[in-house]
């Protein structure tokens, strides 16, 4: 039998925010490219996504923050990625985060920022283009 | 081979990161995956392993999330395959199981994976099962495998379960048909869950009828109890039960199963090994091809083919 590789997504929420359906259409529209997706469901501690980031073995993980609360979190799960030794995975990340916070943010690592209005195909195409499969 | 070596310690001494990549390359079905599982099998056999299956939404992965906590509080280590199905017509796939027992996901004792079906009907109970013996090779007491409906693949799956658990919920309808379209058979104990509903009674009667009706079971009765899972009643009930079956199988039954396994497994081994390398042969005499055009010409069938193939084989 041949080798079947997929592509395999953690989609994340970290902090408090109250409701997921932006991160699942982006969940929906990775799926629908033919990826396989990981839902962590609602308030996530930076522990839990990144323990569960390793544990399945994901190849991307996006997370989705509404609330501001991105400058707290997203350090805090950069960081814990470097210590477990998955900084090979690539991560994203989108929802409500202001324009002057990008370059922070990218500077730890996270490869993209994607606004609220950012298309689907977008995203799609960016996964598509920085996983090697 | 290093990376195997390395990969197969990890395992062996319960490393996260050495769990998550095994499964890894045995889904993915990397050229390695094979050594790697079969040293590992060497390891296994210690795990109880429990199936949970029934149709979607009866609760199953918050039965689990329960089960998982009760039996932290004892003490013990639990394993968790969560398999879903894969769209046939994108090839993606939304693992939604974990997101209600992510609880557990920061627990050292704890050990949860996703894993798609990938559409493959013998493959995907293969690498179900592995999964399990990554887990159960890793030093888990418990090892508990999630798969939804009532289809063939379900019952392939169920085979590497010591215990398996159907789980039903009041007003999913066609409960009792999916009952009777064979996963009856595998079910070792049935629960009703979400006991809070009006008619979480009706069913259990229903099912309570079905199983006095079926009296030619030898052995081990299969019984039906009600929990509810959102608040974790009867739980405890339901650990007792599975535990009740654990000594029965203990009692000699497991032995048989295992055989009843080992079996099952090996003949899958050689389709598969044969499948492949006759396929893998054909594909390179040139043949594939043409033989694919005669069957959609409708000169020859598959199984006209197939029984040439396999005198030839014979033959040699
Ligand atoms: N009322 C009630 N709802 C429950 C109970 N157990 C689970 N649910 C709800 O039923 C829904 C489905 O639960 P899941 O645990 O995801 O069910 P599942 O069988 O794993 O679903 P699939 O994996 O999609 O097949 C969720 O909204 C749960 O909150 C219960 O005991 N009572
Ligand atoms: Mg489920």
């Amino acid at each position: 039998m041949s080798t079947e590789r997929k592509i395999r997504v953690l989609i994340a929420k970290p902090g408090l925010d109250s409701h997921d359906r932006g991160a699942k259409i982006v969940a929906r529209a990775l799926r629908d490219a033919g990826m396989e997706i990981i839902y962590t469901g609602l308030r996530q501690t930076p522990e839990q996504i990144v323990e569960t980031a390793l544990q399945e073995d994901v190849d991307v993980i996006g997370l989705s923050i509404l609330s501001g609360a991105h400058k707290v979190l997203f350090p805090k799960i950069m960081g814990l990625i470097k210590e477990k030794g998955i900084d090979d995975m690539l991560v994203f990340a989108g929802g409500i985060i202001p324009h002057e916070d990008i370059h922070d943010l990218k500077k730890i690592g996270i490869k993209e920022v994607f606004g609220p209005g950012t298309p689907t195909g977008v995203l799609v195409k960016f996964v598509q283009e920085n996983t090697r499969k | 081979m290093r990376k195997a070596e390395q990969l197969v310690q990890g395992v062996l001494q319960g490393n996260r990161r050495s769990i998550a990549k095994t499964i890894t390359l045995i889904e993915n079905n990397e050229p390695e995956a094979p050594k790697i599982v079969s040293v590992l099998y060497q390891q296994t056999g210690k795990a109880h392993v429990i199936g949970v299956t029934g149709p979607t939404g009866s609760g199953k992965s918050t039965l689990i999330e329960k089960l998982i906590r009760e039996l932290r509080r004892r003490g013990k280590t639990v394993g968790v395959v969560a398999v879903d199905p894969t769209s046939p017509f994108t090839g993606g796939a939304f693992l939604g199981d974990r997101v209600r027992m992510q609880e557990h996901s920061t627990d050292e004792g704890v050990f949860i994976r996703s894993m798609a079906n990938r559409n493959a009907t013998g493959g995907l109970a293969k690498a179900t099962k592995d999964a399990v013996r990554v887990l159960d090779a890793s030093g888990k007491d418990i090892v508990i495998v999630e798969t939804v409906g009532a289809g063939q693949s379900e019952v392939e799956i169920v085979k590497v379960s010591h215990t398996v658990i159907v789980v039903l919920a009041p007003g999913l309808g066609d409960d009792i048909q999916a009952i009777k379209a064979g996963i009856m058979e595998i079910a070792d104990i049935f629960v009703v869950n979400k006991a809070d509903r009006q008619n979480a009674d009706k069913s259990l009667s229903e099912i309570q009828a079905m199983l006095e009706m079926n009296t030619e079971k030898k052995g081990w009765k299969p019984s039906v109890l009600k929990t509810t899972a959102l608040t974790g009643e009867g739980i405890t009930e339901l650990l007792a039960r599975i535990e009740e079956h654990k000594e029965y199988l203990k009692k000699g039954a497991l032995e048989a199963s295992r055989k009843d396994q080992v079996e099952t497994e090996l003949v899958e081994a050689i389709k598969q090994k044969i499948a492949e390398s006759m396929v893998e042969d054909l594909k390179r005499k040139g043949e594939w091809e043409k033989l694919k055009q005669k069957i959609l010409a409708k000169e020859t069938d598959p199984y006209s083919v197939a029984d040439r193939l396999l005198r030839k084989l014979r033959r040699n």
